[in-house]
């Protein structure tokens, strides 16, 4: 079994006129936690957008345990063991916080094992656990959001700027949440905010312009703040 | 989140509103029968497309087709078994009735497959080509229609059960109008069971809201389009069938005259909400009998009014639907 569970190489995609992908190539080791970070308009979300087959690859390859996705449509990707969790959040508002949860559970009913271990990550969940999901605080919707990601088991969580817009309160209830699920399952996750990738980060992978510009260990850009100004345009201070 | 029953309210408070105007409380009850009746077919007539318009973004001008198609089905039923509608026996109708309700639901359905299989699947995420396409399917099958039935009217008997009236207080209630509101009813509880009661239902709420999220989840939402496309087509062949037994008569127009009030209640209601198109069906078949006897001139254009007044109290429609 090879090292890496996901792979992308030389991933171009083109949103109608615009080349935004412009030879993507990375992979996310197994059983680790991968930082997808860069600038704002670096392509990260396109990549992740690409992966799950939302937006078609017009050149390179997506290797997903071994085996090419890039022509796959987006159900066939999920049901391979891939969540995503999009930038905006993606619940379905009118729904309430159960019916968000059983219908990402494709086999029926969540398993209880399942929901205890949400209700343990996410208490909130469970208080709010009939309430309709648009009228949860945006934490509470980011918490439902990753919930219903591992309401069955996944190989792969593609996560897309979780702590946007959140609380700092909130964003420690992730960091620690983020810990637990980095025990038994691969995460690749875009971030802007660099405290939360580094506290949280196995690997990482810094896009610009549409490629990636870095590859390497979390520990080893966290160590190296000239190479954090030059990659990310930062000072570890102000994210401080 | 709690139930919205604000719109709801609005339908006994425009009945109430209505009574001192019309002045004698028999001809109000008839024409609130009426209303509510006329207002349960257009719901029949509008839900499927309101779930269309909600869960696959598509604007089907065409709709107004499945309603007509559907008339003309329950029409050749209904034209070849008179002898079982002049019985005046309940079993009798229903054994004329059952069929024509089927074939209409049938015909309505399978040309609705083909509408989404062959017109729309190329112009989905494009507007203007679905008005485009799906005008020009309206007007090419108006034309078949004509072909295959002639574009004579067709007189369409009612089955003697459900003809003629009977007497409340001083109100003469017409059986047609009654038997048009339970129908109704029963058809939006099935709808509202479904949808709020099973997966496939969960499934197309959700797929109304953020049809991409649901396909990142694993469902194949495409095949969730066709079946409520499909669905759709048969509950306007549906409404079809039963405004073509309210006007006795059958035209290859029929549909796409309804079609103005139908994308009215669609709108009114909150695209993609069924609930509000129930609500909507009712206020407009009320606001269309209360107008068209107290100022016959102003029964066209009463709709608008009331949709440019659910506009402006509710620029989304009495129940809105998040979309993502």
């Amino acid at each position: 079994m090879p090292p890496e569970l996901l792979r992308l190489e030389g991933v171009h995609t083109h949103i109608g006129q615009y080349h935004i992908l412009q030879g993507v190539d990375f992979s996310v080791p197994r059983n680790e936690l991968l930082m997808l970070l860069g600038r704002n308009g670096a392509g990260k979300t396109t990549c992740l957008r690409t992966i799950m087959g939302l937006w078609q690859a017009s050149a390179g390859q997506v290797h997903f345990d071994q085996r090419p996705i890039q022509r796959l449509p987006t159900p066939d990707i999920s049901r391979l063991g891939i969540a995503y969790v999009p930038e905006n959040m993606g619940i379905f508002a009118g729904l309430t916080v159960r019916e968000n949860l059983v219908l990402a559970a494709r086999a029926g009913d969540p398993e209880e094992e399942r929901l205890e271990r949400i209700f343990r990550l996410f208490p909130a969940m469970k208080t709010f656990w009939h309430s309709h999901a648009g009228n949860l605080s945006g934490g509470q919707k980011q918490m439902l959001a990753i919930s219903r990601a591992i309401v069955e088991p996944r190989k792969l969580l593609l996560i897309d700027e979780p702590t946007k817009g959140l609380a700092p309160a909130i964003i420690g209830a992730m960091v620690e949440a983020f810990r637990e699920l980095k025990r038994d399952t691969t995460l690749l996750v875009v971030e802007q905010n660099f405290h939360f990738a580094r506290s949280l980060g196995d690997a990482v992978a810094v896009m610009d312009s549409g490629r990636i510009v870095h590859t390497g260990t979390m520990a080893a850009l966290a160590a190296d703040e000239a190479l954090q100004q030059r990659l990310l345009g930062l000072s570890l201070e102000s994210h401080q | 989140m709690k139930t919205d029953w604000i719109p709801l309210a609005l339908v006994p408070l425009l009945a109430f509103a209505a009574l001192p105007l019309v002045g004698s409380i028999p001809t109000w009850l008839t024409l609130t029968v009426a209303g509510l009746a006329m207002g349960m077919m257009i719901f029949l007539m509008a839900s499927g497309l309101t779930l269309v318009f909600g869960l696959m973004d598509v604007l089907n001008f065409a709709h107004g087709i499945f309603i007509s198609v559907g008339a003309y089905g329950a029409a050749t039923v209904l034209t070849r078994m008179t002898k079982q509608m002049q019985a005046e026996s309940l079993a009798s109708d229903l054994s004329a009735m059952v069929p024509a309700v089927i074939a209409a639901m049938a015909l309505a359905a399978v040309l609705g497959w083909f509408f989404e299989r062959v017109l729309i699947r190329p112009v989905y995420g494009d507007h203007l080509k679905q008005i485009l396409i799906t005008m020009g399917g309206l007007i090419v099958f108006e034309q078949a229609i004509h072909v295959v039935w002639g574009a004579d009217i067709i007189p369409l008997p009612r089955p003697g059960t459900i003809t003629g009236s009977f007497i409340v207080g001083e109100a003469a209630i017409e059986r047609y109008r009654v038997a048009a509101v339970v129908v109704g009813v029963v058809v939006f509880a099935l709808m509202w069971a479904v949808l709020n009661r099973t997966r496939i239902g969960l499934l197309v709420r959700a797929g109304v809201e953020n049809p991409e999220m649901v396909e990142s989840l694993g469902y194949r939402i495409r095949r969730l389009f066709v079946g409520v496309f499909v669905a759709g087509s048969a509950l306007a062949g549906l409404g079809g069938a039963m405004w073509a037994m309210y006007q006795e008569q059958v035209t290859p127009a029929m549909g796409m005259q309804v079609l103005v009030v139908i994308f009215i209640v669609v709108i009114i209601g909150g695209l993609g909400s069924v609930g509000g198109c129930f609500v909507g069906a009712m206020l407009v078949g009320l606001m269309a009998n209360y107008t068209g006897y107290l100022a016959p001139k102003l029964a066209l254009g009463s709709n608008i009014l009331l949709m440019v007044l659910v506009l402006l109290w509710r620029p989304r429609g009495l129940y809105p639907v998040g979309k993502a």
